[in-house]
């Protein structure tokens, strides 16, 4: 337990929290159910800082003044569903190859299209990997209870910090909704990332010059640093480019700043796993369910246990590998129709039986429903 | 005067408050979660119906009162439903456990979900002796904190002052106190014992 | 208007990065680049206080010649990071270049709510009344009748007017200029630049090697010569009758208005959030 006061809190609140505890001072949106509450949240308290909210004309625009205003230095966050978020996909792709932080929030609803809009999905797991259309690298993480909220949106800024890179917080109606008795940390307990800024002078900045790292230091517009910022492939030197060999590297240097740090990336909350026999693997909303499941299971003497993924894209090979090990059966409870069953597969590989349930009417998936599925299994 | 109901198991409670939109059983939820939340130190966790159900139609909240820390936060075995309308009574009494306390407005559910159903005229009371009908949902939190004990009655009007907008703290003590004793009323029915009349000094 | 020394064009230049430039011979947009680097050099601002933002389309490729901060975005969405850089950061003056399809096709949306907004920006919108980059297919501003590549039969769409549009959503300036009119651009752009409010300058600009070719109207020479036959100084279009009008646009300054700045009210917004807090009213 953290040390500051309980309050009760829904996640949306907490995710707003989350992003002022990480420092963030710019915020543009576009209202829509059901992320609403983190935009009207942020409209009352970025003013009392002084700091610029936007309600924009569209998610495109909001994107779009974000990356904006986050080249000029500040740390923005978005906020959507859905339909807002497949909108947002053009700018996030800017995003990623122009290396902006940024912290984009979908709150995931039932869909495709207008859906259902107070309902639950987990419908866009797929969707936040590979959105925008090229090939790039994208850091996904999913919060299932409104401390995790807090929490993950704190990280996803630091991420989009320390890897300027766009970071999607993939919450969904439930998660966002539910309110609950937390005590969030302290100021002085959170970790807080900024971007490396160029310690040399403005003759000698080369903008996506890298050192080891293969991250580039980013200078805010208007500090003296007078470069070039663009959407097309480009040189270190910003400058569009189409040169064979400058191409390869920069795409090349695009994956390997994120997947040379795939452990850290990696976030897993284990449950009773150590002497399970089944297994379920479960993120966001269905993960509370999934816990339930676990205990009840357990007091009626079945040996299951839970592995809840946090960090969903770059999703964690080495945590489901190890805990996929020795298991009878793994269980992937999930609303949709099986999109991290998928890349589970991906890396079970054959070695283990790997189970579906999938549900797409709008409603949660109830622990009873686990433990039937898990019965099954038998 | 707690009285804890021996079908309440203390691990996980679920409470169920059900109306059309506009009776405030939203804001009965989050005063219920923040009373037994914030000012009794139990894990709590609310869920609200959303949208078009929350503007009339069937609207509900569920508040899960736990003393471990709450993993699926919505009602699957409902200890306590409240139901303030006929619609909500019928929709929502699926899923309750064996033994569940069902407290319904008298007046507006002419047929509750089940006969053992406690049946207070919470709206009327609250249109004829406050004058005003919102406060039916403050009376049923009070019922509740009366026939189960799952929340104190200091507690409830602690965080309903804090919730509620200035000025209508007199009325909310007053609705808490009337729900409390037309509990306390059924409860002596039940029992055979006498109550003295609901005297002005009550309110 | 004082007269800008080579030397100064030159210094706001990216000289020894990026040219030659991409742009066909005789395109107009050359005349634009040097006309607003003139507007800069005699605006007195600094080349860290200027920010050029453009979206996509051959006018998109303008900041890059310039040595300030310059931010080439997607397409149509230049005055959204245009408008997050300039609250991010309200000291710098913040220009956007567009095209016609760019701004008013793709980007329109975003152009009527900047104006409506109406925060401290400036819109350069180049209108070439084609698509030119992608091979001269019809936009929001060909004119009737004309032909497109995808305009084979003739186009059925009626035009925007880029400057009614901005006037009509609230900007607090609007001019049209053209590549013909170098020294009344350089004044308004330079008018545009130093203002307060959101301020417009569409530039109509020649596409001899898409538009002009598939609609014959020769070459770039000739289609800058039917600017300067069909501009008509505002002043002088107010009192024109409607037939006199006909196949004629007007050119100068057309709306020049105080509006209620967004920075201003922003600030007020602070202000007031900051003072309930303080108070413990929120």
């Amino acid at each position: 337990m953290h040390k500051g006061r309980a309050k009760l809190l829904q996640g949306n609140e907490a995710i707003a929290l989350g992003a002022l505890a990480a420092g963030c001072n710019f915020f543009a949106g576009y209202p829509i159910t059901p992320a609403s509450e983190i935009t009207e949240f942020m409209s009352r308290e970025l003013p009392i800082r002084g700091h610029p909210f936007l309600q924009m004309e569209d998610e495109i625009a909001s994107l779009g003044a974000c990356i904006g205003a986050s080249l000029a230095g500040r740390k923005a966050m978005t906020a959507t569903s859905g339909p807002g978020f497949s909108l947002m996909q053009e700018n996030l792709g800017y995003a990623c190859i122009t290396e902006v932080p940024v912290v984009v929030v979908d709150v995931m609803r039932a869909g495709p299209s207008t859906g259902m809009p107070t309902h639950s999905s987990q419908g866009d797991v797929q969707q936040a990997r590979w959105g925008t259309h090229g090939d790039h690298p994208a850091i996904v993480l999913c919060p299932a209870t409104v401390l995790e909220c807090f929490e993950l949106t704190v990280t996803a800024f630091n991420h989009a910090e320390r890897f300027r890179t766009p970071v999607i917080l993939l919450a969904d109606e439930m998660t966002a909704h539910t309110r609950e008795k937390v005590a969030l940390p302290e100021p002085g307990e959170i970790e807080v990332i900024d971007r490396r800024r160029p310690t040399v002078p403005p003759d000698w900045y080369v903008p996506y010059k890298t050192d080891g790292s293969l991250i580039p230091r980013l200078a805010d517009l208007g500090e003296g640093y007078r470069y070039h910022v663009t959407g097309l492939v480009h040189d270190e030197r910003g400058f569009p480019t189409e040169r064979l060999e400058e191409v390869q590297a920069f795409s090349t240097r695009l994956f390997a700043k994120i997947s040379r740090n795939f452990p850290y990336l990696e976030q897993v909350k284990a449950f009773r796993i150590e002497d399970a026999e089944i297994l379920v693997i479960a993120y966001g909303c269905t993960a509370r369910a999934a816990r339930a499941a676990v205990r009840i299971g357990r007091e009626r003497g079945l040996k299951i246990g839970l592995l809840q993924i946090l960090s969903i894209w770059p999703f964690p090979r080495r945590s489901v590998e190890a805990a996929l090990e020795g298991k009878r059966a793994v269980l992937v409870p999930e609303l949709n129709m099986g999109q991290v069953r998928r890349e589970v597969l991906r890396v079970n590989n054959g070695r283990t039986q790997i189970v579906s349930l999938t549900k797409m009417d709008g409603s949660m998936i109830a622990p009873d429903e686990i433990l039937a599925r898990l019965r099954e299994l038998k | 005067m707690k009285n804890k109901a021996p079908s309440l198991p203390g691990a996980r409670v679920e409470v169920r408050l059900a109306g059309s939109g506009g009776q405030g059983l939203v804001l009965a939820g989050l005063v219920l979660a923040e009373a037994v939340g914030i000012y009794e130190g139990r894990e709590v966790a609310m869920v609200q119906s959303y949208g078009p159900e929350a503007r009339g139609g069937a609207s509900k909240a569920e508040v899960i009162i736990s003393d471990a820390p709450i993993d699926y936060p919505l009602c699957t075995s409902v200890d306590v439903l409240v139901a303030l309308s006929q619609e909500a009574a019928d929709a929502y009494c699926w899923d309750l456990k064996p033994g569940a306390l069902i407290l319904v407005d008298k007046d507006l559910v002419a047929h509750p979900p089940s006969s053992l159903a406690v049946a207070l005229p919470f709206t009327a009371i609250a249109r004829d002796k406050l004058k005003k009908v919102m406060v039916a949902n403050v009376l049923a939190l009070a019922a509740i904190s009366e026939l189960t004990g799952l929340v104190g009655r200091r507690s409830l009007e602690k965080a309903l002052i804090a919730r509620a907008p200035a000025g209508t703290e007199e009325l909310n003590k007053r609705a808490i106190a009337l729900g409390a004793k037309l509990a306390r009323e059924y409860k002596t029915r039940q029992t055979g014992e006498a109550l003295p009349e609901l005297g002005s000094e009550d309110l | 208007m004082s007269t800008v020394h080579p030397s100064i064009v030159y210094d706001w230049l990216r000289h020894d990065k990026k040219f030659p430039h991409v742009w066909c011979p005789g395109c107009g947009l050359g005349i634009v680049l040097g006309s607003l680097v003139r507007a800069l050099a005699r605006s007195g601002l600094g080349k860290n206080e200027v920010v050029l933002v453009s979206g996509i389309g051959c006018s998109g490729r303008l900041p890059v010649y310039v040595d300030v901060g310059s931010v080439h975005t997607t397409h149509g969405r230049a005055l959204t990071f245009a408008t997050g850089i300039k609250l991010a950061k309200p000291e710098l003056t913040v220009i956007t270049v567009m095209g016609d399809g760019d701004s008013t096709a793709i980007g329109g949306n975003h152009l009527i709510h900047a104006a409506r907004r109406n925060l401290d920006l400036t819109a350069i919108i180049v209108n070439n009344q084609t698509y030119g980059m992608t091979g001269g297919q019809f936009s929001p501003t060909t004119p009737l009748g004309a032909r497109a590549s995808t305009a084979a039969y003739g186009h059925i769409e009626p035009a925007f007017d880029i400057s009614a549009l901005c006037a009509t959503a609230g900007a607090s300036f609007v001019a049209r200029a053209t590549v013909f009119h170098v020294v009344q651009m350089d004044k308004l752009l330079l008018q545009a630049i130093t203002r307060r409010g959101f301020n417009v300058v569409e530039v109509l600009s020649p596409c001899h090697t898409n538009f002009g070719r598939q609609n014959r109207l020769g070459s770039q020479i000739d289609m800058m010569k039917g600017f300067k036959k069909a501009a008509v100084q505002a002043s002088r279009w107010d009192k024109m009758s409607e037939s006199e009008r006909e196949g004629r646009f007007p050119v100068g300054v057309l709306v020049d208005r105080d509006r209620p700045l967004y920075l201003d009210s922003y600030k007020r917004i602070c202000e007031t959030a900051a003072r309930l807090r303080a108070e413990g009213q929120i």
